[in-house]
């Protein structure tokens, strides 16, 4: 058992599988000798060498086209898109193929990737790298989405999605690489993909966010005051829907907190499910705490943008007094 | 590289580079043949049999074409007039290597065992013409453009990683070499040092858009210069040069593990698909000037000058051609039809619980919520208040 921060608990996994499974290797920009920007792959390019961590040309499509044909060939290729801004040019390949492959060949052919994204704000980057583009990831059928909050889910999840077959996008909190330190075992766990925690029991009324929000969360329970139930979805798909009916049905009152913009946001894919199924039991309408429908400010007013403790409480409030 | 590259103030004036581009045609449209290069190049048994799939390609695709036109199959690409190109790459290359073809390959694909039932399965809309057997090394049919080069650099990526002999030869179109997929595959490829063969099939015509549209330069072939590629311009209408180069590429790039880029000059005879009209962007005089150079017309007079071929032979083939394709057809759309909710059963590994819900409901009138709902059609019932 260690004391690691996010960064720290992702590069463990990372060396873990690649010990246990020399399908598994790394690629993209900077991401040998340099240990990544961020540092998450530091180390690895001395303890497994060129070929397993490779340093790639500049080009995010061609980190996911070959990751693409590797993955066919058999391989768990672990691409590194630097920053969520520059997952754009990616897009076509992430979607009209890594997608789509299995059922264009009817299963022959499966994409076992894990590319990690680094994701949000809170940092005070430069433009194009706060940005939080996760629902458009989650529309994408054929895509897995992850998003850790914690050090030690990230390391649970990170191993569940290298082992799976199917292609996921694991993004990373940046706010969170080196925000707090908790235990992570190193002995080898999982987490199951597609399961949502329940960070805090309460009976007054239901939290739902992920990533970087959770801890916004967590300061706006406590300031509160009131029995709230924090549920961190950890991945977006396949989304723990049931673990949000359950805790709804128990509180009647739901807030959702996203740090992507409002309209076509994750925010309302869960009021509408939480609108099936838990309808009669609602005595408040779902509330929404997300991002506005701007470019996200440069990082002066970044914090504005993002949802803080205090935007949380009043829908908080709000929902408890309706 | 460039970090250190500081050089005194003041330069002579040199050729830092200077190349040339190799163009290579041994049995021309005109029935000439370059014994140098052509001698012992293909047996005459396998001559033959090379004819007889650029034939049975060809016979395919007229018989598509109709049945597009009378509307028993969706938009087909026709591959009329481009039936050497990845035939002489998959005669040359083993079964291991990758083919990793765009649309206009079937040649190829059948010479490396593709049922023709499974193109024309494809293309009349059923996804399970697309369960082509993992060891036959082909990937499915690429609809956007360019972006399967990066597959093959992967694939062959991964060969190279497990110490395999084996390459991958990916077929693109002179469009596709505007795309920006393209200049990160031969990147990729050459400096990383991955054994792939990169097969442009410039048929002039991206659709509507000319080629001088794509490319200023006077090949595309010296698109590949730039990445340290040893490249080379062939005709692609001629199924000796298109053996000749593969077998030269193959050499290398399996030796040296680096890749190598092949344009070959050939000509789309048909529309871009059925759903084109080629007449209003092209003139005839054009088409007719490239019929002259039709690969087959070219191959079958060989043929006949080496005693291999004559008409009964050709009758003979042009009937068993056409009961063996219209068995093909007859599979193609004799298939059961397939279960409807057979679109949901490939998405992942395992189906995620949401997706099996709303397979079970896909037929009821609210998709994904209750199971125990009427199917859709079904008289409801008459609604109470809560």
């Amino acid at each position: 058992m260690a004391n690691l921060n996010l960064v720290q608990a992702i590069n463990l996994a990372l060396s873990q599988e690649m010990e246990r499974d020399d399908r598994v290797i790394i690629l993209g920009e900077d991401v040998g000798a340099n240990g990544g920007v961020f540092r998450v792959t530091e180390g690895l390019h001395a303890r497994f060498g060129g070929t397993r961590v490779v340093d790639t040309p500049l080009c995010e499509s061609g980190i996911i086209g070959t990751s693409i044909g590797l993955a066919m060939a058999g391989l768990r290729p672990v691409p590194e898109i630097q920053f969520e801004g520059f997952l754009g040019p990616a897009y076509d390949q992430l979607c009209s193929h890594a997608a789509r492959m299995r059922t264009r060949t009817r299963g022959a052919f499966t994409v076992p990737l894990t590319v990690r994204v680094p994701v949000g704000g809170g940092i005070h980057a430069p433009e194009l790298h706060s940005d939080s583009p996760e629902a458009i990831y989650v529309h994408q059928p054929g895509l897995k989405v992850v998003m850790p909050s914690s050090p030690y889910d990230a390391k649970g999840l990170l191993i569940s999605a290298l082992r799976d077959s199917d292609p996921v996008v694991f993004f990373e909190p940046k706010r969170v690489y080196r925000a707090f330190r908790e235990e992570v075992p190193e002995d080898e766990y999982t987490i199951p993909l597609g399961k949502a925690r329940v960070v805090c029991e309460g009976n007054d009324l239901t939290i739902v966010s992920w990533g970087a929000s959770v801890i916004q969360c967590m300061q706006a329970i406590e300031k509160s005051g009131k029995s709230i139930e924090l549920i961190d979805l950890r991945t977006l798909y396949p989304m723990d829907i049931d673990a949000v009916e359950a805790s709804v049905s128990k509180t009647a009152r739901c807030v959702v907190v996203h740090e992507a913009p409002l309209t076509g946001g994750l925010g309302a894919e869960i009021a509408a499910r939480i609108m099936e199924r838990c309808f009669l039991q609602l005595e408040a309408p779902v509330q929404r705490v997300a991002g506005f429908d701007t470019i996200m400010p440069y990082y002066k007013l970044e914090l504005d943008y993002m949802p803080d403790s205090a935007r949380i409480g009043q829908a908080i409030q709000d929902a408890l007094a309706y | 590289m460039f970090g250190s590259a500081i050089g005194p103030l003041i330069m002579p004036i040199t050729t830092a580079f200077k190349t040339e581009i190799e163009r290579i045609s041994i049995l021309d449209e005109h029935g000439n043949f370059d014994e140098s290069l052509g001698k012992d190049l293909i047996p005459n048994a396998d001559l033959v049999r090379l004819y007889e799939a650029m034939s049975a390609c060809r016979f395919l695709d007229e018989v598509a074409f109709k049945l597009q036109r009378s509307g028993r199959m969706g938009t087909y690409p026709q591959n009329m007039g481009q039936e050497a190109p990845s035939l002489g790459a998959a005669y040359v290359l083993t079964k291991n290597d990758w083919l990793v073809t765009c649309y206009r390959e079937n040649c190829g694909l059948f010479w490396r065992g593709v049922p023709m039932e499974s193109i024309l399965m494809h293309w009349m809309g059923d996804e399970r013409g697309n369960a082509i057997p993992r060891e036959l090394h082909c990937t499915p049919i690429a609809i956007p453009i360019g972006t399967q080069m990066l597959h093959a650099t992967g694939l062959a990526w991964a060969s190279k990683y497990r110490s395999e002999p084996h390459i991958a030869c990916t077929f693109f179109g002179d469009g596709a070499t505007s795309e920006g997929d393209f200049h990160e595959a031969c990147n990729f490829a050459a400096n990383l040092e991955i054994p792939v063969i990169f097969f442009c099939q410039n048929n002039f015509w991206a659709i509507s858009v000319p080629g001088k549209i794509q490319c200023s330069a006077p090949t595309l072939a010296q698109r590949g210069i730039a990445y340290g590629m040893p490249c080379i311009q062939i005709d692609g209408n001629d199924i000796f040069a298109v053996v000749y180069a593969v077998k030269k590429a193959a050499a290398y790039t399996r030796a040296t593990s680096k890749p190598y880029f092949i344009e070959a000059v050939t000509y789309r005879l048909a529309d871009h698909t059925t759903a084109d009209d080629a007449r209003r962007y092209r003139d005839q005089a054009e088409v007719d000037i490239w019929k002259q150079r039709d690969p087959l017309i070219r191959t079958r007079d060989l043929m006949k000058k080496r005693k291999l071929w004559n008409d009964s032979k050709e009758s003979d083939l042009q009937e068993r051609l056409g009961k063996e394709i219209a068995a093909a057809v007859a599979r193609a759309e004799g298939i059961a039809a397939p279960d409807r909710t057979d679109f949901f059963n490939y998405m992942y590994s395992e189906l995620p619980s949401d997706l099996i819900r709303q397979r079970e409901t896909m037929h009821t009138h609210s998709l994904g919520q209750d199971p125990s709902q009427l199917p859709a059609g079904a008289a409801m019932p008459t609604a109470t208040a809560h």
